[in-house]
């Protein structure tokens, strides 16, 4: 067996032994089972990157053949590159760091094994979905992992809230998840192919340019697109995620921040030949990812959950990454998506290291003031912040503001583009400031009761965290900008290892220097920084008294987005009710079922008249059978 | 009409009255003894081709058939016996609690 089979393999294991014995384990061993599978799933990974050649060299292997008819054969195959070997790596090495914290964030909980065992489940399904050689492979991990992310969602089942949140991730995601089985029928039916390298080549190729390529691109794009929004968070399909932070922090922080929610941009820029075939299809794809970056960074403007802030700034984050896999900058998106896994993933852990201190209070309205007894997390929480926000040399300043220029320079960029990211950046800088003030500066709103005994994070915790705040300082260290390598006659690892696969950000001529383009984005992370000292730096004081104005509430409620839904469903459920339900069914039901019990019932009356109980009556059945056997053998012998 | 036609005459209208009488007699023992009838007029069959072709083949079926007959019969008596004990009568149509 290759190792390529193996690695899916470690996380399953863990699952399987947690799952299905973890309840008579000792909790210790629980912990070192589900942290040491994934982190020799790390180690495997670090060796299979370290064996693939340079350029776009990869390493495939099929575990079996799924299914095979005429014309059709499709292989569980997976397929290992540099692309899948960051996200390998994220998903390993930042899960291996999340289980660690998990020791500590889920000491003493009832579920401790199940907790370990859904987790293994999800970093399983995660290697698969993106290890996944077709579009069919894949989709299983797809599925897969949004079946782990509403298991941990709803993992405390005993509040229905939370029950509820799971139920709408999954729901929801069920929409996204249709439009990607309808791509991958589009692609089947046109290209013949599920392979992914096969569907690049193939809309790449004059055969698929002779077959209409462009028209079927776009569907396909469109359609990927659909079922990337339901994954990724994106507009329209974005409603479930800050719901979704009902779930445990390090949940949050695994999946909904650093990896399944990822798995969005990873299949557009898996497929990207798809869209260099379809300028229709980006244009579709900037214009969601624009809108959703920026629809999320005003809604992180005005959340009181420390936790709902960080899911809309990773919407809004996301947002970017989808906005760059339009403007065909795939390099820049996946560079973000690697920086973004590392500052927060640091994020959110920090915000758990808050909610363990303060017994599980998320809201920032009773924070404040703990930057002092807090002094460890508050150093991370900041580190994370000042990446975020895209602050020299932190690892968001580098791929951040990589997409910001693009979104100028790229030949399908424009001004109207760069102003819709710049203005997310700054309202990033500002919501994050916004939240680092309010839960660590200013005077303590603690409850009397939690005030006491404020402890900073366990050994178990303050590990994860520094490594990953560690991240989140140098990780953009490995894809420096292009003026930058020139100028100081260094290599870009990251880039060179990407972009022999998916191809370099093209930038169009005569769009100035992206240096000052950066200098302007620290500009406006310093303005956005600023602005949040102005209104809750100086002593928290929020929204003023009175009535909130129509922004205000219509940023309350998320732009009524669930409001809609919720009138959409009710309406269907109206519908459903006074017409299918007290119309048509009966009628059906008299027609369809009863005529055709009915029916049944007659026939089998009369033909139970045949069965007299008699003997004789039987004897003479036989005895016309066995004529009528005769007579057939005669008539086969003499006819 | 040759010797042998006819005893194949006479097995043919020995079988079809075994026939009627198991179908149609109502005393179970009256079926038992028309099956018994039809049994014979197939060995006076097989006995009568024996003679007409000078083989033995036929004779030898005649001996299986009357060993599978005497089998028949030792069943068939203790069937009747416990059945006259458990409905006091001979009539066929005495057990037809299978009717639908």
């Amino acid at each position: 067996m290759s190792a390529l089979l193996a690695l899916p393999l470690l996380p399953l294991a863990g699952f399987l032994v947690n799952g299905l014995l973890g309840r008579r384990l000792p909790a210790a061993v629980v912990a070192a089972i589900a942290c040491g599978l994934p982190a020799a799933a790390f180690l495997l990974t670090l060796a299979l990157a370290g064996s693939l050649g340079d350029g776009d060299a990869a390493l495939s292997a099929t575990a079996w053949t799924w299914a095979a008819t005429d014309g059709f054969r499709l292989d569980v195959s997976f397929w290992f590159d540099s692309v899948t070997a960051v996200m390998c790596l994220v998903i390993t090495g930042i899960g291996t760091l999340i289980h660690v914290y998990s020791i500590g964030y889920m000491r003493g909980d009832a579920g401790y094994s199940r907790y370990f065992a859904y987790l293994n489940l999800f970093l399983f399904f995660m290697l698969v979905l993106v290890l996944g050689g077709n579009l069919i492979v894949t989709f299983v991990g797809w599925e897969g992992v949004g079946l782990a992310s509403y298991l941990l969602i709803g993992f405390w089942f005993e509040d229905p809230a939370k029950t509820a949140a799971g139920l709408k991730a999954f729901v929801v995601n069920r929409l996204g998840d249709t439009a990607f089985l309808a791509a991958a029928f589009v692609a089947w039916h046109y290209a013949g192919t599920l392979d992914f390298q096969a569907l690049n080549a193939w809309f790449a190729s004059s055969a698929g340019i002779g077959a209409g390529a462009p028209s079927v691109a776009t569907a396909l794009g469109v359609l990927l697109l659909l079922g990337a929004c339901g994954k990724s968070a994106q507009i329209p399909l974005h409603v479930w995620l800050p719901d979704a932070m009902a779930g445990p922090t390090p949940v949050s922080a695994l999946i909904h921040a650093a990896t399944m929610v990822t798995a969005g941009v990873y299949l557009l820029a898996r497929l990207h030949g798809v869209y260099a075939a379809s300028p229709d299809a980006q244009l579709v794809v900037v214009v969601i990812g624009a809108a959703t970056a920026f629809a999320g960074a005003t809604l992180g403007t005005v959340q009181y959950n420390l936790k709902k802030v960080l899911a809309y700034s990773t919407m809004s984050q996301l947002g970017l990454m989808v906005m760059a896999c339009g403007l065909g900058a795939w390099s820049a998106a996946l560079f973000h998506l690697y920086t973004h896994a590392f500052f927060k993933a640091c994020l959110f852990l920090a915000a758990g290291a808050v909610l363990h201190a303060l017994h599980g209070e998320e809201d920032m309205r009773k924070m404040g003031g703990l930057a002092r007894p807090l002094r460890f997390t508050f150093v991370v929480f900041m580190l994370g912040t000042l990446a975020l926000c895209g602050v020299p040399p932190f690892a968001g300043f580098f791929s951040k503001d990589e997409i910001v220029w693009l979104a100028w320079a790229a030949p399908t960029g424009s001004p109207l583009l760069w102003a819709v990211a710049s203005a997310t950046s700054l309202l990033t800088a500002f919501y994050m400031f916004r939240a680092v003030f309010m839960t660590f500066a200013g005077t303590s709103r603690v409850e009397p009761a939690v005030r006491g005994h404020l402890h900073d994070a366990p050994p178990t915790m303050a590990i994860p965290l520094a490594a990953l705040a560690l991240g989140a300082v140098v990780a953009g260290f490995v894809g420096l900008p292009h003026d930058w390598r020139e100028a100081l006659h260094v290599g870009a690892p990251f880039f060179d290892r990407i972009e022999p696969i998916v191809g370099a950000a093209a930038v169009a001529p005569g769009r100035g220097s992206a240096t000052v383009f950066a200098g302007l984005a620290v500009l406006i992370a310093f303005g956005g920084i600023a602005l949040a000292w102005m209104r809750y730096g100086r002593g928290a004081r929020d929204a003023a008294a009175g009535r909130p104005s129509s922004l205000r509430r219509s940023l309350d409620a998320g732009y009524y987005v669930d409001a809609l839904y919720a009138r959409l469903v009710r309406g269907l459920d109206v519908a459903s009710e006074s017409l299918l339900g007290r119309r048509i069914e009966p009628l059906v039901g008299r027609t369809s079922i009863d005529m055709v019990a009915g029916l049944g019932r007659a026939a089998a009356a009369t033909a139970a008249k045949l069965q007299t109980g008699d003997l004789q009556t039987y004897l003479v059945y036989a005895l016309a059978g066995l004529a009528l056997v005769l007579a057939l053998a005669w008539g086969a012998a003499h006819g | 009409m040759t010797q042998y036609d006819f005893l194949l005459a006479l097995a043919v209208l020995l079988f079809g009255m075994g026939l009627l009488g198991a179908t149609m007699r109502r005393s179970t023992l009256a079926v038992v003894m028309s099956l018994e009838l039809m049994l014979n007029a197939v060995v006076l069959a097989f006995v009568a081709g024996a003679v007409r072709t000078g083989t033995l083949g036929g004779v030898a079926m005649a001996f299986f058939v009357y060993v599978a007959a005497t089998c028949e019969i030792a069943l068939a008596m203790a069937l009747l016996v416990a059945f006259v004990r458990r409905r006091g009568t001979l009539d066929v149509g005495a057990a037809n609690e299978l009717g639908g």
